[in-house]
């Protein structure tokens, strides 16, 4: 019989090989909804169901959280491609074949991104995520303009030499376990390696997690390991931007989190935690204040996604039951959120038929309630209540502050930068003389009102449920 | 026998060492190719020996991958794009030779020390493979940052990768080498598939990537 932990990975992938054969973009299109719903469905009987410990696959309570947002965004992302992908047809971005080519891509990098969260073997895992860059690298360089061919460039050689540093971090750790476990799969099966980190040799454990967090860091954003992001999001269509920012950098981050898991189970290695700590703070203020400066809307969005990482990386640093719960749940607020704003984002680059802030001027005359629900996604972001980033944001400062009082100003100060740039670009765009052309938007609000709901949602009330399933993920953590 | 097997093992690992720094050097395109086809010959020896040494069959599939894919697939067809891209004749290296060489020393001196430092208890014929193996990276990634043409970056990657597939399989009994092998070699295919669909020169007149940094979407 086949498992849902399966089914995560077999349907997106069964779907990418139907897709490359389906002609017609509006049945491609439909047929990527489905499947994204079909995944979904599998995560949360997934979400429901017991977990799982087999020798290539793993679901417990801490990669749960990470396959239930996956399949949840990547599942709304598809509605939204649905009816962004006609417009690009229509203005000529993009050939029949190629939004073909491109639904195929989609279903094929879910795929690979759950593998990578289900896998139980640090090799597997390492696999899929590597399979999840290429491909992504593919969406970046799809619509060939000069510049996202130097984004996808940029993207590809970075990421190389990033998966590649991880990759000799894999082996190293398979050397550290081979002494305790034998030769062979078990010294790279996850929960078998867990159990047995006190008997790994703390040396080359320590070398193994700088080696992982350079590489992986990488794709998680971190600075100075950052260059390729803003163009990787700017250059390509806006529901790719949406998944990497929302799926892709969480899924870097969650096999970082699981080798820091690992290093934290011996006591004689470093500790992960104060390097962790000085990265996600470097990665917070320089976003921050690089937001000033952006011109394009969308890079604009991937700077602050580095912020966000940043403050993410800061709080599972930090540790501790709290700052951990903090720190997942601002990864999935800033999930919804930011996927939600791209969505938004796509919106506008249709509506004004570009990308520069500078040419997008009076939203609210032209298209007011886009303008209302970009603007409630802003302020979502920049960490106003009544949403859920405030919660987290708050957390993770008090806990903080609880601990260590002068290191929780650096954050504070941090968040406080970043805010002021969104709120002055936000206005920017919102108000003024229109200019420009005003054109009819055609894509569906649904997905962003529906994100922006689910952090409004969880800012006012979380369920107890959802808190429980959340502390006992955080414990997990260390 | 043991004692040839490990002398054997070193001579072939640190022959990859040797040509990792005959690549920092070598200012033509097509030099550049042949010396990497001969790196990917001594990464098939190397790694073949390991797979005789350890009794383990399956690692002749990576050194089969490497040879036929490697040293002569890949090569040949860069040889094919850097013909039709009239590019054969460009030097392109940033900074002055002796500085970089003696970047390299330092950096292999460095991947000595913290391994052989850090691995003190481990087998010894692995862990004097996985020094070799990160003197090759370091190598491999130096290579990188000093050249700007797209096609020289790709063979500093591939000759980084190819310190990698060392390390694996010096590392005794570690499960789906083949796997990571093929999964690389795809990365790679990809890459060079790129220089050549992206066609780079066909946009910007050069394959240096400086043409690209032009490009760059904040100043348009």
């Amino acid at each position: 019989m086949i498992h849902a932990y399966q089914l995560v990975v077999l349907i997106p992938y069964a779907a990418a090989l139907i897709l490359v054969a389906v002609p017609g973009y509006r049945v491609g299109a439909a047929a990527n909804v489905a499947a994204s719903a079909a995944t979904f469905a599998a995560g949360l009987w997934l979400v429901v169901g017991e977990g799982i410990v087999s020798d290539y696959a793993i679901v417990d309570e801490f990669n749960i959280v990470f396959i239930a947002i996956n399949t949840l965004v990547g599942f709304t992302t598809a509605l939204f491609s649905a009816s962004y992908i006609g417009h690009e047809i229509e203005t000529g971005r993009l050939s029949p074949s190629f939004v073909r080519f491109y639904h195929a891509m989609f279903q094929a990098m879910m795929g690979s991104m759950n593998l990578s969260l289900i896998a139980n073997n640090i090799g597997v895992m390492w696999v899929g995520l590597e399979l999840a860059t290429l491909i992504t690298v593919v969406m970046v360089g799809l619509y060939r303009t000069p510049q996202a061919i130097e984004a996808a460039w940029k993207y590809f050689i970075l990421a190389s030499v990033g998966i590649s540093l991880a990759f000799f971090g894999t082996i190293l750790i398979y050397l550290a376990g081979q002494p305790a476990l034998g030769e062979g799969v078990p010294a790279m099966t996850w929960s078998l390696l867990q159990a047995a980190a006190a008997r790994m040799d703390p040396a080359i454990l320590d070398l193994a997690f700088i080696f992982l967090l350079i590489g992986y860091g990488t794709k998680v954003g971190l600075a100075p390991l950052h260059a390729w992001l803003p163009d990787a999001h700017a250059e390509g269509p806006t529901p790719i931007s949406a998944v990497l920012s929302g799926l892709l950098l969480n899924v870097a981050l969650y096999a970082l989190l699981r080798f820091k898991m690992l290093v934290a189970g011996q006591p004689a290695a470093l500790d992960p935690g104060p390097v962790m700590v000085v990265m996600g703070l470097v990665s917070l203020i320089f976003a921050a204040f690089m937001l000033y400066q952006r011109r394009d809307i969308k890079r604009l969005f991937a700077y602050s996604s580095i912020e966000h990482m940043g403050l993410i990386v800061f709080a599972f640093g930090m540790g501790g039951p709290l700052a951990n719960f903090a720190g997942l749940l601002h990864m999935a607020m800033h999930s919804l959120t930011k996927s939600g704003i791209f969505f938004a984002v796509g919106h506008i680059a249709q509506a004004k038929g570009t990308q520069r802030i500078a040419e997008i001027r009076g939203l609210s005359v032209t298209h007011p309630r886009l303008a209302v629900v970009f603007a409630l996604a802003v302020l979502a972001i920049c960490g106003m209540p009544p949403f859920g980033v405030f919660t987290s944001e708050f957390m993770i400062l008090t806990t903080t502050f609880a601990r260590e009082p002068w290191l929780a100003l650096l954050p504070a100060f941090g968040l406080l930068v970043g805010f002021g740039a969104l709120l002055m670009r936000l206005q920017d765009t919102l108000f003024g003389e229109p200019v420009g052309p005003a054109h009819r938007v055609d894509a569906s609000s649904v997905p962003m009102v529906l994100h922006l709901l689910l952090v409004l949602a969880a800012g006012i009330f979380l369920p107890p449920l959802l808190v429980a399933w959340f502390q006992r993920a955080a414990e997990l953590l260390g | 026998m043991k004692g040839l097997a490990f002398d054997l093992a070193h001579l072939l690992a640190g022959g990859l060492v040797l040509v990792s720094f005959m690549l920092l050097y070598q200012n033509r395109l097509y030099s550049l190719l042949n010396v990497f086809a001969l790196q990917a010959v001594v990464l098939a020896l190397s790694v073949a020996w390991q797979a005789y040494v350890q009794g383990a069959p399956h690692l002749y599939v990576t050194a089969a991958i490497a040879i036929v894919f490697k040293a002569m697939v890949i090569p040949i067809a860069l040889h094919r794009i850097i013909a039709r891209l009239g590019i054969h004749r460009e030097v392109e290296i940033v900074g002055s030779l002796g500085p970089t060489m003696i970047l390299g020393l330092g950096l292999v001196a460095l991947s000595m020390v913290v391994m052989l430092r850090v691995t003190a208890d481990a087998d010894p014929l692995g862990r004097e493979d996985l020094a070799f193996a990160l003197s090759v990276v370091m190598l491999g990634l130096l290579m990188m940052v000093t050249r700007r043409n797209a096609v020289s970056q790709v063979v500093g990657f591939m000759s980084l990768e190819n310190g990698l597939i060392l390390a694996a399989t010096g590392a005794k009994g570690m499960p789906l080498v083949v796997e990571f092998s093929v999964a690389f070699s795809i990365l790679i295919a990809f890459i060079v598939f790129g220089v050549f669909v992206f066609r780079i020169r066909e946009r910007f007149d050069t394959v240096d990537l400086e043409a690209l940094d032009r490009m760059r979407g904040d100043r348009r």
